[in-house]
């Protein structure tokens, strides 16, 4: 009878794929997309953005990247993004918003 | 200090054979903080590394805490890592304790066991050591100066070898042990070094290899991982087995993981860890040449628990009297009898068990007190009661 009931956790990992020590080869993280943490996602006003790079600085997760002398702006991956608001509360020009995330 | 070269024995306090059993052992970096009744030890150590007796770090570290993460890391580097506490020293630790059994750092630990405060004492029991019980670690008890000694090196075998790499406390008692003169035999350097040959692993930093330790496991890591160092540290029976028969096989002294004494024919068997077995068994044979049918039995391996070694050596005894040097407030006994309880309730037929606690925060235990355990187990016994629990000689 018990051996009907699903126990099972959907995503646990394996006894067996445990490794010794519990380590993790570099670069992993890569791998685990926390923006699904993010309570508030930042929204950027190209209009007054200067392309200053503070963001790019100071964001604690490295999500900016800098999309070029073209473009002049740098883009945060939302893939990674926890919305912690550090950027908006650095830029020079405010022109970052946080914007409450929608469920 | 010569000790470490003589071939007969050498009178020397067992804590400072015990530094020397570590230089025999070639430990590369030792990471401690002074506390009594373990401090002989690491002064010891921290005298041969500056007399450049040990080629060793000597990490003088600001506390206990510190001690097991300096040690984390020097194992983490690939280092054969040494270090020694007690009582306190333990429980301040015991943060970092629980983390490097899960890191499968096989650092060794000598815990020269004395009381928990309050009230203050510095004395022997084995509360300290019982208190971090669930910590992962492989434990041992020495019963007396040699084998403390012996086990010195052993424990590195143990911990380092590829099968097991985990760390492992060694508990010898304080005082009782750690500040007592006993005639030691010293390995020689060369078997030593043929027997724990250099620590040589790929588990650890690298900059050409690197990978991270310590890191976070979620609910969906979190069972997964506890379950696979469990699964090693009950794998790691066999070879603990091992390094006993191979230290046998090259030093002559053949250890077992639990050992009987007197236990044929035996009706009562009287258990316990530790140096106060060297008393049990001087009572045993003051019992026995009086004509009663009794025995003892001694865990030297604590964890991984020796169950089914455990099992074999009680045998057919009728009546066990089980020693606690620690006992569990709020419950109805301490944690040694609570475990035998467990394992023998499924027995068809099991014995009667009696638990008592002796020699708390160094109270002396002297031989008729197993001549009292043996007779309460056996009155309390044949009256089919099971559970009793007693603090011999509790003056009320």
């Amino acid at each position: 009878m018990s051996k009907k009931i699903n126990v099972t956790v959907e995503g646990a990992v394996k006894v067996k794929d445990i490794p010794l020590g519990f380590t993790a080869q570099p670069g992993t993280t890569k791998n685990f997309k926390t923006g699904d943490w993010r309570s508030a996602r930042p929204v950027l006003d190209r209009e007054k953005c200067v392309y200053c790079g503070f963001c790019y600085i100071y964001c604690p997760d490295g999500v900016y990247q800098d999309m070029g002398a073209e473009e002049k702006y740098y883009k945060a991956d939302l893939d990674y993004c926890k919305g912690c608001g550090v950027c908006a509360q650095e830029c020079p020009k405010k022109c970052i918003q946080m914007v409450v995330e929608e469920v | 200090m010569k000790a470490a070269d003589s071939a007969k024995p050498v009178g020397i306090e067992v804590s400072l054979a015990i530094a020397e059993a570590v230089k025999l052992a070639e430990a590369e970096v030792v990471a401690a903080y002074p506390i009594t009744p373990q401090t002989h030890i690491v002064e010891h150590l921290s005298d041969l590394v500056a007399n450049g007796e040990l080629n060793a770090e000597y990490v003088p570290v600001e506390s206990e805490q510190s001690a097991m993460s300096a040690c984390m890391g020097s194992s983490a580097a690939g280092a054969r890592t040494f270090t020694a506490t007690s009582s306190q020293g333990l429980i301040y630790m015991a943060e970092m304790v629980f983390i490097a059994p899960m890191m499968r750092l096989p650092i060794v630990m000598a815990v020269a066991n004395r009381a928990i405060s309050a009230p203050l004492n510095i004395w022997n029991d084995h509360s300290d050591v019982m208190s971090i019980r669930d910590c992962g670690w492989i434990q041992i008890f020495a019963e007396n100066g040699q084998e403390a000694t012996d086990m010195s090196i052993i424990s590195f075998r143990i911990a380092e070898d590829k099968n097991v790499m985990m760390p492992v406390i060694l508990n010898l008692d304080g005082f009782t042990l750690s500040h007592f003169i006993e005639p030691i035999l010293f390995p020689e350097q060369d078997k030593v070094r043929q027997y724990l040959p250099p620590y040589v692993t790929d588990h650890k930093l690298d900059v050409k290899k690197p990978m991270s330790m310590g890191l976070l496991g979620g609910p969906e890591y979190f069972t997964e991982a506890k379950k696979a160092a469990n699964d090693a540290l009950l794998a790691s029976k066999p070879y603990v087995t091992k390094a006993f028969d191979e230290f046998a096989k090259i030093f002559g002294r053949q250890y077992k993981l639990v050992e009987s004494y007197r236990t044929e024919d035996a009706e009562t068997i009287i258990v316990s860890m530790g140096s106060i077995s060297e008393t049990a068994m001087v009572a045993v044979d003051e019992m026995r040449a009086a004509g009663e049918k009794v025995g003892l039995v001694r865990l030297r391996l604590w964890r991984p628990f020796p169950v089914e070694e455990l099992r074999a050596a009680i045998g057919g005894a009728k009546y066990l009297a089980v020693v606690d040097r620690h006992f569990t407030p709020g419950f109805p006994e301490g944690p040694v009898a609570t475990e035998i309880r467990a394992l023998m309730y499924h027995e068809e037929n099991r014995p009667r068990i009696s638990n008592f606690l002796l020699g708390l925060g160094g109270r002396d235990v002297p031989r008729n007190h197993f001549q009292y355990i043996v007779e309460r187990a056996k009155e309390i016994g044949s009256t089919g009661r099971q559970g009793h629990f007693e603090m011999v000689g509790v003056n009320e």
